[in-house]
C-alpha cells in the first residue's frame, strides 16, 4: 500500500491526474474491519487531511458552502448552522457516535455512495450542490442529480469533492427522521429528509433504493395538496418512488409500511389534506 | 512541500499525552496499532476494529475518535491523548460509582468522559446517555458509566 | 469496598492477553470449513505462498485425543475428515507476522463434498440428517411430579402456548485470545477464559500430557457471561498445538468478526405450555415440552438443558409438572454456556404463559403470580422443599411499589387516549435462579479453596475462581479479610495460575461467592486453627503469623477447605427429584415501555428490578451486576438478533448485531431483600445470572399491554412487531 501525502489542493490534483488514487478524509467508511480487508491495503491512497483550505463553513449572501474535509461536528456545534439549517444538525447528530461525528466528512459521505447515508438526504433536501474540483477546473453537480446508480456516481477518478454548498432559502417546514435498530449508533433502515420552501415539497429518502434518492410521486402528492387518509394511500406513490429490498437489517415490507407511517403521522398536522 | 510515501514508511510526528513523539508508520497503520505494539501504549483497547464499540476512543486534537479509524500518517503534526495521560484523580469518581467492571470498554469510556468533563457545555445540547452511545459496554448496563460521568462534571463545574 | 482492580482498569494498566508483548513469538490463526456440513475432500495449499515460512498444523499433529475434553468426545480439536459446521477449525496456521498469517488464511481452501445440513432444530430431522446417535438428540430428559395427564383431563381450563426464543451473542468487549509456550517439558497456556482447571483437562487430554506438564494461567479477562465457559478450551488446544510445532511462543487473538461468528451463543429454544387452571387461575397441572438447538457438537447442552428444565415451571407451585427437553444437533456452531444457562429460555416462556392464562381468565397477571408463587414448605418442579425464609409476595409487592405499576396503568390508559401514535404498557415478571451446580455438581466437583499466610503477615487467597468483571477479586478480598479482622491490603489474591491453585470449580454458575467464598471462610478459620488459637483476628493474628514463620523457617503456614453439601439435601440424578440446587434466589421485574406505532419500535422508559439474594455482599458490585444483566436481557428481548444462512450467523458485526448503547436504556432500578441462607457466605445466595431471567418476559408483557398484540418470539424487533401489530 502507499499513500501520497499533498498540502494543497493543487498537488492533490496533480496527484490525482496522474494515477488512480483513493481520497483518505476521515477514514470512517475505509478503515473499517481495516485489518482483515486486505484488498484495501493493496491501494493507493490520497491523504486529504493535511491539504489545507478544504475544512471550513462559509456564509455567503446566497448560500452556506461546506468544504470537502468538513466534518460532522464542525457543524452540529455551531449554532448558527443548527438555527438555519437544523436538519444537518439533526442528520450529523444521528451519524454514528460523537466519535465518528468528530472524523465524518460530509462529502465523505456523499462520496462513499451508500444508500444508507444519513448526510444525503438532508443535503439533497437543501438542493446542495456538489463542488467537484480537478486539474480541469470546478464542476457543479446537483446533489439531486449526483447519483447514477448503487454506488455509481457522477464523481471521475481525477475529481475531489471541494465543496458543498447549501442556497439559504426560507424554509416553512423541515424534518429529518431516522428509522434504525437502536436509539442510538445504528445504520439507517428507513430515512427521510422533508423540507418545503416557497410551496415546493422536497421529500428524499435513504435506504430504500440502490441510492438516497428524491420521490417525486411523493413530492408531487405534496405539492399538489392531495387528499390522504392514512398511510394506506401514500403506498403507491412510495412504490413508484422507491424500491426497498430485504436484507440483513431489515425487510422491504417493513420498510415501505414504515416510510408511509411516518410519512402519515409527521405531516398529518402540517398538510390540510391530510386526514 | 508534498510528502511523497513512495517508500515503504511513513515519518509521522506528533504529541502524544503531552510528549512529542515520532515513528515511521507503515501506511496500512491504524493510530490504533502505532499506540498499542509501536508505542507499548496498551491501554487503548481494540473491540471490534470497525468503530463501534468506542473501546479505542483517544483523544485526537482533543475530541473522542477511534482510533482504529484513523490512518497513523493522519495524525502528522496532531495532538493524541491515550489513558496513559490521566491521573488517578482524574478517574476516582468513576471507580465510586461502579464505571468499571470487566474493564475492557473502560480506557474508551474514560476518555470519552474526559471529554465531557473538559467541555460540559455540550450536555447543553445532549444528554450524557447520547454522548456515551459510542462507547458500549456489556458489563454495567451503563449506570455506573453515567453516574460516573456526573460526578466528574460536577466535581468540575463545582456542581 | 470499592473494586478492587478498579484503578488500574480505569487507567488502562490492567493487561489483557493482547497487551502482553510476545517475546519473538508467532501469530496463529484458523482456517475453517467454508460449509455446514460434508466430507473434507481436500484441504488445498495456494502455490503462491511460501508455507515454509509458516506453521501449519491439522489433526495429524494432534499428540492426544483429537476431542475438546467435555460431556461428549464428538467435538474434534481440528476436523479430521468430516466438518459439522460452517467455521469449523480444520487447519491452524502460524508466522512472525500477525498480517502475514491472516492473509495466509486466505490462501488455503478447504473443499468439502457437502451432505444434507439440518438446520432447524423445530422440526424433526430426515433419514439423511442423523449425525448423533438414532435421532440427533444430545440430551433427553423429564421431570415429573404428580399426574399431569390426569390433572390436565380434570382442570376446568386448559391453556395452550407455544414460545420462541432467539441465539444470543456473549459480545464480551474482549474478544477470545491466548497465548501458549514450552517451559521446559510444560505446555503453558495464558488467556482470557472462565475455568482454568476445564482449560487443562482439555489440554492434558488433547496433547496426551501428564496433568503436571501442562500450566494454565487466567490473564484478566475482559467479559465472559458464559462465553469463556467452554469456548477457551479449542482456544488453548488451538495455540498449544501451534506453539508445540513451533517451539517457540505463540499468540491467537480472534478479531470481533471471527469470535462473533466461530463461537458458541446462547441457545435458540423452543418451547410449548400446557396448563391446567382452576377457575380462579390456581395452577392444577403444567405441561412443558422444551426444544433447544444444541448446535453441531454436545459440548455443554446438556447440563444448559437441565438448568433450563428445572426451571420451567417458574417460581410456582403446582402438584401436578412434567417438563419434557430435549437439546438436539443442528449444523450450526455449538451453542453454549450463556449468563442464565437455559433459564431464561424457560422462564420467558413460563412468564409469558402466565399472563396468556391470566388474559384467558380475565385476571389480573399480578394476581395470577400472587396466588402461585410458592410459598414457604410449598415445592419446586422437582420436589424441592423451599423453606428459606425469603418472602417471594414481598419482593414481588416491592416491585410494584417501587415501579408504581398500578399508577402507571392509569397514566398510561390517558396516555394512550392523547396519543395517536405512541402506546404507553407497562409488564411483570416473577423469577427464581438456583445457584450453584445443578444436584450433585458441586459434590462431584468437590472444590477446594486455600489460604496461604506471607512472612509478613499478609494472607494470600488461592483458588482458581477468576475476575472477569463481576468482582471477584474484590468479594473475595472482603470475604478474607472480614473473616480475619485483616485491613483489605492485607488480602493478596493469586492468580488463576494452575501450578498455584487448588480447583475450586469453574467460575460460572453464580457459584462464586455463595459456594467458593464460603470455602475461602472456612480456609480462614482453618490457617488461624493452625496457630493454636481460633479466636485470633486483626493485627493480633498478623503478629502470630509472622512468629510462626520465624520459628518455622521453611514452613509454610496455610488452610483449607473442601466442599461439603449442606446437611439434608438430596438429588436423584436418575428421575430428576431431589434438592436441585442449595439455594434459589428470587426476583421481580417491572419494565414499562413506549411503541411508536410509525415504527413500531420499542423504547424502555423504566426497569425496576427487585431480588431476594440471601444477603448483599458488596452493595455497589451487586448493583452493578443487576444492572449489566437486565441490559443484556434487554438486548435480548428487543434487538439483538442472530441472523443465519447455512448455520453460520451472517451479521457477525457490531455493526448488524446490535447490542444495547446507553441511549437504549434508562437507569435500571434495582432493589434487595435479603433472607439470609445458612450454607452461603455471610448468608449470600449467587446474583450473576438471577438479572437475566425476567426482564425478557416483562418487557414483551409491556409490549403487550401496550398494543394488545401477544409477542410469544423474541427479539420483538420493529419488524416482529409490525407483523403482530397490522395482523392484530
Ligand atoms: C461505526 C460507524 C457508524 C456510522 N454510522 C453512520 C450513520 O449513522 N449514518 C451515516 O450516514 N454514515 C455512518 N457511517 C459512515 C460515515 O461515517 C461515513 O459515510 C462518513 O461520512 C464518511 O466520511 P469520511 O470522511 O470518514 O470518509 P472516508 O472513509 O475517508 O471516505 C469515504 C469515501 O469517500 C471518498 N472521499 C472522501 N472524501 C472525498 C472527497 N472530498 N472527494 C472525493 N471522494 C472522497 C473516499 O475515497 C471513500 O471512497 C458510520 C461509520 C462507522 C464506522
Ligand atoms: S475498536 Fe475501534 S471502535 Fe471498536
Ligand atoms: S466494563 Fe466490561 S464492557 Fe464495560
Amino acid at each position: 500500500m502507499r499513500v501520497l501525502m499533498p498540502d494543497t489542493l493543487e498537488e492533490a490534483y496533480g496527484m490525482l491526474a496522474a494515477e488512480p488514487l483513493t481520497p483518505v478524509a476521515g477514514g470512517t467508511d475505509l478503515l473499517a474491519h481495516w485489518p482483515g480487508n486486505h484488498d484495501a491495503r493493496k491501494r493507493a491512497y490520497l491523504d486529504l487531511s493535511g491539504v489545507s483550505g478544504l475544512r471550513f463553513m462559509h456564509w455567503g449572501d446566497e448560500a452556506l458552502t461546506l468544504g470537502g474535509l468538513t466534518t460532522y461536528s464542525d457543524v452540529i456545534w455551531d449554532s448558527r448552522v443548527v438555527e438555519e439549517f437544523p436538519l444537518l444538525a439533526d442528520a450529523g447528530g444521528q451519524v454514528g457516535s460523537i466519535q465518528i461525528q468528530a472524523r465524518g466528512t460530509w462529502a465523505g459521505n456523499i462520496a462513499n455512495g451508500s444508500p444508507a447515508a444519513d448526510g444525503v438526504p438532508v443535503l439533497m433536501a437543501y438542493d446542495a450542490v456538489v463542488v467537484l474540483g480537478s486539474e480541469e477546473g470546478d464542476q457543479e453537480v446537483l446533489l439531486a442529480d449526483f447519483y447514477l446508480g448503487y454506488k455509481k456516481m457522477r464523481l471521475r477518478a481525477h475529481q475531489l469533492i471541494r465543496a458543498i454548498r447549501l442556497p439559504r432559502r426560507e424554509y416553512d417546514f423541515q424534518r429529518f427522521v431516522k428509522v434504525g435498530a437502536r436509539n442510538a449508533q445504528a445504520i439507517t433502515k428507513i430515512g427521510v429528509a422533508l423540507t418545503r420552501s416557497e410551496e415546493r415539497w422536497r421529500v428524499v429518502v435513504n435506504s430504500m433504493a440502490p441510492t438516497v434518492r428524491r420521490c417525486p410521486a411523493l413530492e408531487a402528492m405534496l405539492d399538489e395538496d392531495r387528499p390522504v387518509s392514512g398511510p394506506e394511500d401514500l403506498l403507491t406513490a412510495i412504490r413508484e418512488d422507491l424500491a426497498p429490498i430485504d436484507d440483513i437489517r431489515s425487510t422491504a415490507a417493513y420498510r415501505e409500511k414504515t416510510l408511509a407511517r411516518v410519512l402519515y403521522f409527521d405531516l398529518k398536522g402540517v398538510c390540510p389534506s391530510f386526514a | 512541500m508534498a510528502h511523497d510515501a513512495r517508500e515503504d514508511t511513513v515519518h509521522v510526528e506528533f504529541t502524544l499525552n503531552g510528549k512529542v513523539v515520532s515513528v515511521e508508520a507503515q501506511p496500512a497503520d491504524r493510530l490504533l496499532d502505532t499506540i498499542r505494539y509501536g508505542l507499548a501504549l496498551p491501554g487503548t483497547k481494540e473491540g471490534c476494529g470497525e468503530g463501534e464499540c468506542g473501546s479505542c476512543t483517544v483523544l485526537l486534537d482533543g475530541l473522542p475518535a477511534n482510533s482504529c479509524l484513523v490512518p497513523t500518517y493522519q495524525v502528522r503534526g496532531r495532538t493524541v491523548e491515550t489513558v496513559e495521560s490521566l491521573s488517578e484523580e482524574d478517574v476516582a469518581p468513576l471507580l465510586r460509582t461502579g464505571a468499571t467492571q470487566c474493564g475492557a470498554c473502560t480506557p474508551g469510556v474514560v476518555m470519552t468522559a474526559t471529554w465531557i468533563r473538559r467541555h460540559p457545555e455540550v450536555l447543553e445540547a445532549q444528554g450524557i446517555r447520547a454522548l456515551m452511545a459510542g462507547n458500549l459496554c456489556r458489563c454495567t448496563g451503563y449506570d455506573g458509566i453515567v453516574e460516573g460521568v456526573e460526578a466528574l462534571v460536577a466535581r468540575e463545574t463545582g456542581g | 469496598m470499592e473494586r478492587r482492580e478498579g484503578i488500574s482498569k480505569l487507567l488502562g494498566r490492567e493487561l489483557y492477553i493482547d497487551d502482553v508483548p510476545m517475546d519473538r513469538g508467532l501469530w496463529g490463526a484458523t482456517v475453517r470449513s467454508p460449509s455446514p456440513r460434508g466430507r473434507i475432500r481436500e484441504v488445498r495449499f495456494s502455490p503462491d505462498v511460501n508455507w515454509d515460512e509458516f506453521v501449519v498444523v491439522d489433526h495429524r499433529d494432534i499428540p492426544g485425543e483429537n476431542h475438546v475434553w467435555l460431556i461428549e468426545s464428538d467435538q474434534p480439536v481440528l476436523a479430521a475428515d468430516s466438518v459439522r459446521h460452517v467455521h469449523e477449525p480444520v487447519v491452524l496456521l502460524a508466522h512472525h507476522s500477525r498480517e502475514m498469517v491472516h492473509r495466509a488464511v486466505r490462501s488455503v481452501e478447504v473443499i468439502v463434498d457437502p451432505a444434507p445440513p439440518v438446520l432447524d432444530f423445530r422440526l424433526p430431522p430426515g433419514a439423511d440428517g442423523i449425525q448423533h446417535g438414532t435421532d440427533n438428540v444430545f440430551s433427553h430428559i423429564v421431570i415429573r411430579k404428580g399426574d399431569v395427564d390426569a390433572a390436565l383431563a380434570d382442570a376446568p381450563v386448559v391453556i395452550e402456548g407455544t414460545y420462541e426464543t432467539g441465539a444470543q451473542e456473549h459480545v464480551y468487549l474482549e474478544n477470545q485470545g491466548m497465548v501458549a509456550w514450552i517451559d521446559g517439558d510444560v505446555v503453558v497456556v495464558k488467556g482470557s477464559l472462565q475455568c482454568p482447571y476445564y482449560v487443562h483437562a482439555a489440554l492434558t487430554h488433547g496433547l496426551g500430557r501428564a496433568e503436571d506438564r501442562v500450566r494454565v494461567i487466567q490473564s484478566p479477562t475482559g467479559g465472559g457471561f458464559g462465553g469463556k465457559e467452554e469456548y477457551p478450551s479449542v482456544l488453548a488446544l488451538h495455540v498449544a498445538l501451534l506453539a508445540l510445532k513451533a517451539g517457540a511462543p505463540v499468540k491467537m487473538i480472534y478479531d470481533r468478526p471471527e469470535d462473533m461468528a466461530a463461537t458458541t451463543k446462547r441457545h435458540p429454544a423452543w418451547i410449548r405450555h400446557r396448563t391446567g387452571v382452576d377457575l380462579d387461575g390456581r395452577l392444577l397441572a403444567q405441561a412443558v415440552e422444551v426444544v433447544f438447538d444444541g448446535g453441531a457438537y454436545v459440548t455443554l447442552s446438556p447440563v444448559v438443558l437441565s438448568r433450563g428444565l428445572i426451571h420451567a415451571g417458574g417460581p410456582y407451585a403446582c402438584d401436578n409438572v412434567r417438563i419434557d427437553g430435549r437439546a438436539v444437533l443442528t449444523n450450526s456452531v455449538p451453542f453454549g454456556a450463556f449468563r442464565g444457562f437455559g433459564a431464561p429460555q424457560t422462564i420467558f416462556a413460563v412468564e409469558r404463559q402466565m399472563d396468556k392464562i391470566a388474559e384467558e381468565l380475565g385476571m389480573d397477571p399480578v394476581e395470577l403470580r400472587r396466588m402461585n408463587l410458592i410459598r414457604e414448605g410449598q415445592s419446586t418442579a422437582t420436589g424441592q422443599i423451599i423453606r428459606d425464609g425469603a418472602d417471594r409476595l414481598e419482593v414481588l409487592d416491592r416491585a410494584l411499589d417501587l415501579s408504581a405499576y398500578r399508577e402507571k396503568q392509569e397514566e398510561h390508559a390517558r396516555f394512550n387516549a392523547a396519543h395517536e401514535d405512541l402506546r404507553r404498557g407497562v409488564g411483570l415478571s416473577t423469577y427464581f435462579h438456583g445457584a450453584g451446580f445443578t444436584g450433585g455438581g458441586e459434590v462431584h466437583l468437590s472444590s477446594v479453596a486455600k489460604v496461604e499466610a506471607r512472612p509478613d503477615g499478609r494472607i494470600e487467597v488461592l483458588t482458581s475462581n477468576i475476575e472477569m468483571g463481576q468482582g471477584t477479586l474484590t468479594i473475595f478480598t472482603q470475604i478474607a479479610s472480614e473473616s480475619l479482622g485483616l485491613e483489605p491490603d492485607d488480602v493478596v489474591i493469586a492468580e488463576a495460575d494452575t501450578f498455584r491453585v487448588p480447583n475450586s470449580g469453574p467460575t460460572v454458575a453464580s457459584r462464586t461467592v455463595m459456594v467458593v467464598g464460603r470455602l475461602i471462610e472456612k480456609a480462614c478459620a482453618d490457617l488461624v486453627a493452625k496457630l493454636g488459637d481460633s479466636d485470633l483476628r486483626g493485627p493480633d493474628l498478623k503478629q502470630a503469623i509472622v512468629d510462626w514463620y520465624r520459628k518455622h523457617s521453611g514452613g509454610v503456614l496455610d488452610g483449607a477447605a473442601r466442599y461439603e453439601p449442606p446437611p439434608g439435601t438430596s438429588w436423584d440424578e436418575d428421575s430428576y427429584r431431589g434438592d436441585a440446587y442449595g439455594a434459589f434466589a428470587w426476583g421481580a421485574c417491572v419494565v414499562e415501555v413506549e411503541v411508536d406505532l410509525r415504527t413500531l419500535g420499542t423504547r424502555v422508559l423504566d426497569v425496576v428490578a427487585v431480588q431476594e439474594v440471601g444477603k448483599v455482599l458488596n452493595e455497589l458490585l451487586a448493583r452493578g451486576q443487576i444492572q449489566g444483566g437486565v441490559v443484556q436481557a434487554i438486548g435480548w428481548a428487543l434487538m439483538e438478533e442472530c441472523v443465519w444462512s447455512d448455520g453460520a450467523m451472517v451479521n457477525n458485526q457490531l455493526t448488524n448485531y446490535m447490542i444495547p448503547t446507553s441511549d437504549d436504556v434508562p437507569p435500571i432500578r434495582v432493589d434487595f431483600l435479603e433472607a439470609p441462607y445458612a450454607h452461603g457466605t455471610g448468608g449470600a445466595k449467587g446474583i450473576g445470572e438471577l438479572p437475566v431471567d425476567g426482564p425478557a418476559p416483562a418487557v414483551a408483557a409491556a409490549i403487550e399491554a401496550a398494543t394488545g398484540t401477544h409477542p410469544r418470539v423474541i427479539p420483538v424487533t420493529p419488524e416482529r412487531l409490525m407483523e403482530l401489530y397490522d395482523g392484530a
